[in-house]
């Protein structure tokens, strides 16, 4: 029996939640007042995912910095790896909204993409 | 002297929305003035996502956002220039603006839209002790030094201040391999939304201190660390509470303020509690034919809310320039006198300035019980269009409450919810054949009731 303590975000009302587990599976979820809390409480503790945002440096560009992101949203668990997966890349410019920097990034299958343009 | 029909100060989101709905108006002479190197403001520099839920139903990042209405400003061949400086606008629209190419120059405008955004609320204004050391950074000025100059301005952070800026830098500057130690926020509750406070500190174990400020900060060079203390209810640290953070960066989120220096030298009458304009129905300031929208009103939590604003300013904006009543020809526009104090005898004044002239009565909105303003504060039915959203925030956290709108004494609506919080802006919407069903209404009263 394990047990998880997360504030819910799907509104300001931010309802502590309680999440019991057994094995893996959830039991019960309590704390919340309407059942998106339910439904956010299960996925966060299951399978909780992100989309990672950063930045790389740029070779003859405009601007000294790409901004990017992740495609789709990535397990929790590797946003480290994702972050040190884009440490030190630099790209030439020019490069555009959509441009892939990184594909399968940290094995997530998932690419990174740049987020803005930058011209030469 | 070049002549444009609408005049914007800014290019950010709020310009830029601004813009493309006064063309898609039918306005063709239409003119942004931009201070930065490129068009999209402060979004250039946020670079995390959740931008656009509610305009294009779609998560995209700050950049992605401002790109999509920079295309649209280029394919509808609005005109602007960057690097360009306004300096004054004159209540005779006249807009003084310098930049490189061009020096000096002056625009005469027929309707003028106020866009400036906001600037952080700075060190300065926060009266905390101690030296002035280097280390120590607005969190938008940590942010565009990350993201933008690509430049990391510490290692070890301690946080001021719970505000979005603060909180989504609290994760960026983690991810960038710093160490943030703590979030102290003053107040009993976050200056931020919910999800910055979970997606941002939670995530990645950064501890958030409610009632908490720093009281001394050490290092005369450098910042080497800081104090925090608990505070009572009236803000004033308890002693005994005191604990140190070694730290080389201190970042503060501590509020953002309207920049409004152009508006005042114009004459434009603010609100002291958003510092930004008053403004009326049309979004029009006090000065016929000068328009405000985004951060310069009142500072937003959504970009889509801005947008959405800013599109209003700008259909209004068309309207009045279409409507010939800039007056352009005649020597000078009959505009209220500005005042710098709007008491409640200078409104009634004005009000009656207003009558004077020929114009209609004006229905105040009255801002009372926990609701801190609203944005407009004046109604002329005759200018409404068929549905006006009236924003504004409230001043505590109430849970369980209504937001309660009265016509005069009669009370018309009555909503429930489960919480307001001031750091998310609430909004009702009022329509056109609601008001028109009392037509002596002289004021809107809002307030949250148990």
């Amino acid at each position: 029996m394990e047990t998880r303590n997360l504030t819910c975000i799907n509104c300001p009302m931010g309802c502590a939640l309680t999440i019991e587990m057994e094995n893996g599976e959830v039991t019960s979820v309590s704390g919340n007042t309407c059942p998106r809390g339910d439904a956010y409480g299960r996925k966060e503790v299951t399978n909780p995912t992100r989309i990672v945002t950063s930045t790389v440096r740029v070779k003859d560009g405009e601007a000294d910095m790409v901004s990017v992101k992740t495609a789709q949203d990535i397990p929790k668990g590797k946003i480290f790896d994702c972050v040190r997966a884009l440490k030190g890349v630099e790209v030439q410019a020019p490069i555009h909204i959509g441009d892939v920097i990184i594909s399968n990034v940290a094995g997530t299958g998932v690419d990174i993409v740049a987020t803005r343009n930058v011209e030469r | 002297m070049k002549n444009y029909d609408i005049v914007i100060i800014g290019g950010g989101p709020a310009g830029l929305a601004a813009a493309v709905s006064a063309r898609q108006s039918g306005i063709d002479s239409i003119l942004i003035l931009e201070r930065d190197k490129e068009l999209g403001g402060i979004l250039n520099q946020c670079i995390h996502n959740g931008f656009g839920l509610h305009t294009f139903k779609e998560e995209l990042t700050g950049p992605e956002y401002a790109q999509r209405f920079i295309v649209q400003a280029k394919e509808l061949d609005i005109e602007y220039r960057l690097n360009t400086m306004v300096l004054e606008v004159g209540a005779d629209k006249v807009v003084t603006a310098m930049n490189r190419e061009d020096g000096l120059f002056l625009i005469q405008a027929k309707a003028v839209i106020l866009a400036m955004g906001c600037r952080e609320r700075p060190r300065g204004a926060l009266n905390i002790p101690g030296y002035r050391p280097a280390g120590i950074y607005s969190a938008g000025t940590a942010q565009r030094l990350v993201n933008m100059d690509g430049y990391m301005p510490g290692r070890e952070v301690v946080i001021l201040g719970s505000g979005d800026i603060g909180l989504i830098m609290a994760r960026r500057m983690t991810l960038e391999g710093a160490k943030v130690k703590v979030v102290a926020e003053l107040m009993p509750y976050s200056g931020g939304l919910k999800r910055n406070i979970v997606q941002c500190l939670d995530d990645y174990g950064i501890p958030l201190k409610l009632s908490h400020t720093v009281v001394d900060i050490k290092g005369k060079e450098r910042v080497e660390g800081v104090t925090l203390a608990q505070v009572d209810e009236k803000n004033k640290p308890i002693p005994g509470t005191e604990e140190y953070y070694a730290c080389d960066t201190l970042l503060l989120s501590v509020g953002l303020i309207p920049e409004n220096e152009i508006s005042r030298g114009m004459g434009v009458v603010m609100n002291p509690v958003t510092s930004g304009p008053r403004v009326n129905e049309s979004l029009e300031t006090n000065l016929e034919g000068v328009f405000a929208c985004g951060n310069v009103l009142h500072v937003h939590d959504l970009v889509d809310f801005v947008s959405e604003e800013a599109a209003a300013a700008g259909r209004n904006a068309a309207a009045y320039v279409k409507s010939g009543k800039d007056g352009a020809s005649d020597a000078k526009t009959p505009v209220v006198a500005a005042k710098n104090a709007v008491d409640k005898d200078t409104r009634e004044e004005m009000a009656q300035q207003d009558t004077g002239a020929g114009s209609e009565q004006e229905i105040e909105l009255v801002a009372t019980g926990g609701v801190r303003y609203t944005v407009p504060c004046t109604i002329r039915t005759s200018h409404m269009e068929d549905e006006l959203k009236v924003r504004f925030r409230v001043g505590s956290v109430y849970q369980n409450c209504f937001v309660s709108v009265y016509f005069d004494d009669e009370r018309v609506i009555h909503r429930k919810k489960m919480v307001f919080a001031p750091a998310e802006m609430e909004e009702v919407k009022l329509t056109k054949e609601q008001i028109l069903r009392y037509p002596e209404l002289r004021r809107i009263t809002f307030r949250i009731e148990e």
